[in-house]
């Protein structure tokens, strides 16, 4: 098994800092910690926390940021769920969205099911992944102050980047946003001035 | 490779510029070859190859939360990597449309095809995706408007099966 990182950052510290450095970002979560996270952060109309649909994170925010080529989009979502939708880098890859930013808290675990250790910890590292799938501007980040640099790249829309996020390896209070897509969905798309059909 | 085009196939192209389409998301067949080269040389429409059938599940519920229209081009073995992310579609009640060429019926020469292309079919309904059938060159394009309507104007989700029959036999010995 591969060690653990030498140093790691709180994951709520880190995804509060990150958001109050993005606020006109659109915002998909991926199931589990990294949606509690955000809703932690403060909810907002601009935030799409998915609470199943796992590996599907990254390729609907490919969706939302193509058909919103001039807003920053951010994924935040977690080691786990990234493993389980990684061709999805690929394509990402493939068609190069610079608005798109994917965030990857890496605690080595899937946190929701009882904290066993998953790929990152036991060889895959997806910053190498990520490369290898053509998101050249791939990082991994230990510190607080990595927010910053995450939020830069958000702003200047020159990616797609993919940050993956080292963070310990523990389970915070849990912060439960709506579970209702339907109600999710309708007030993200008013967000935009978009109508139902 | 066969590079003649039925009618019904550029009509499906037509009815989903009409519909506004903008991504087309797709794992290759042979039978949506045609719809794959309008998509990547059109400019008002992103052409996108996936690597898998379930990200154009997630990717089409991503495009309608920006606004945007999506379809999903398959062959019927892709449903089943679809089946856990037709919850997304259900639980959020996204708008969707798929094509389906079908495998494993008329005239199929590789049985690995018939367990997948038997289950197509019902592995979307059990899931709440409505399915349509296309066996009537003369009707595809009817039925393909038909779901782009049901998706876009009501906030449905629809898959269109694309018989075997309407494509012919695959050609296993390259001349």
């Amino acid at each position: 098994m591969t060690r653990p990182p030498e140093r790691t950052v709180e994951r709520r510290a880190f995804v509060a800092k990150l958001m109050s450095c993005i606020p006109d970002a659109l915002v998909v979560t991926g199931l589990g910690a990294p949606t509690y996270d955000v809703f932690a952060a403060g909810d907002r109309d601009r935030n799409f926390y998915l609470w199943g649909a796992m590996g599907g994170a990254t390729p609907m925010g490919l969706g939302l940021a193509l058909a919103q080529p001039s807003k920053p989009v951010v994924v935040v979502t977690g080691d786990g769920e990234q493993l389980m939708g990684l061709g999805s880098l690929a394509t990402v890859g493939a068609q190069r969205p610079p608005n798109l930013t994917i965030v990857v808290l890496d605690n080595g675990h899937y946190g929701e099911t009882g904290m066993q250790a998953s790929h990152t910890r036991r060889g895959t590292d997806l910053v190498v992944v990520a490369k290898g799938c053509g998101v050249e501007d791939a990082f991994a980040v230990d510190t607080l102050q990595g927010a910053d640099e995450i939020a830069r790249r958000v702003s200047a829309r020159r990616g797609p980047t993919l940050a993956c996020v080292r963070i310990d390896a523990n389970e915070p209070p849990r912060a439960l946003p709506s579970r209702d897509g339907v109600f999710l969905k309708d007030r993200f798309r008013a967000a935009l001035g978009l109508k139902a059909p | 490779m066969d590079t003649t085009v039925a009618a019904w196939q550029e009509e499906i192209w037509q009815a989903l510029k009409r519909a506004g389409v903008r991504q087309v998301a797709y794992v290759p067949d042979a039978g949506h070859a045609h719809l794959i080269r309008r998509a990547q040389s059109d400019p008002g429409v992103r052409a996108i190859v996936l690597t898998t059938e379930e990200e154009g599940v997630a990717l089409a519920a991503g495009a309608w939360l920006g606004g945007e229209r999506a379809v999903l081009l398959m062959q019927s073995s892709g449903v089943g990597n679809c089946v856990n992310m037709f919850s997304l579609l259900a639980s959020g009640a996204f708008p969707f449309v798929a094509l389906v060429t079908m495998r494993g019926e008329h005239e199929e020469f590789n049985p690995w095809q018939e367990p997948m292309g038997r289950a197509a079919q019902g592995a979307m309904e059990i899931m709440g995706v409505a399915v349509r059938r296309a066996s009537d060159a003369d009707r595809v394009k009817a039925i393909v408007e038909e779901a782009l309507e049901a998706a876009f104007g009501s906030g449905e989700r629809v898959a269109v099966l694309l018989s075997q029959s309407l494509l012919g036999r695959k050609e296993w010995v390259r001349k």
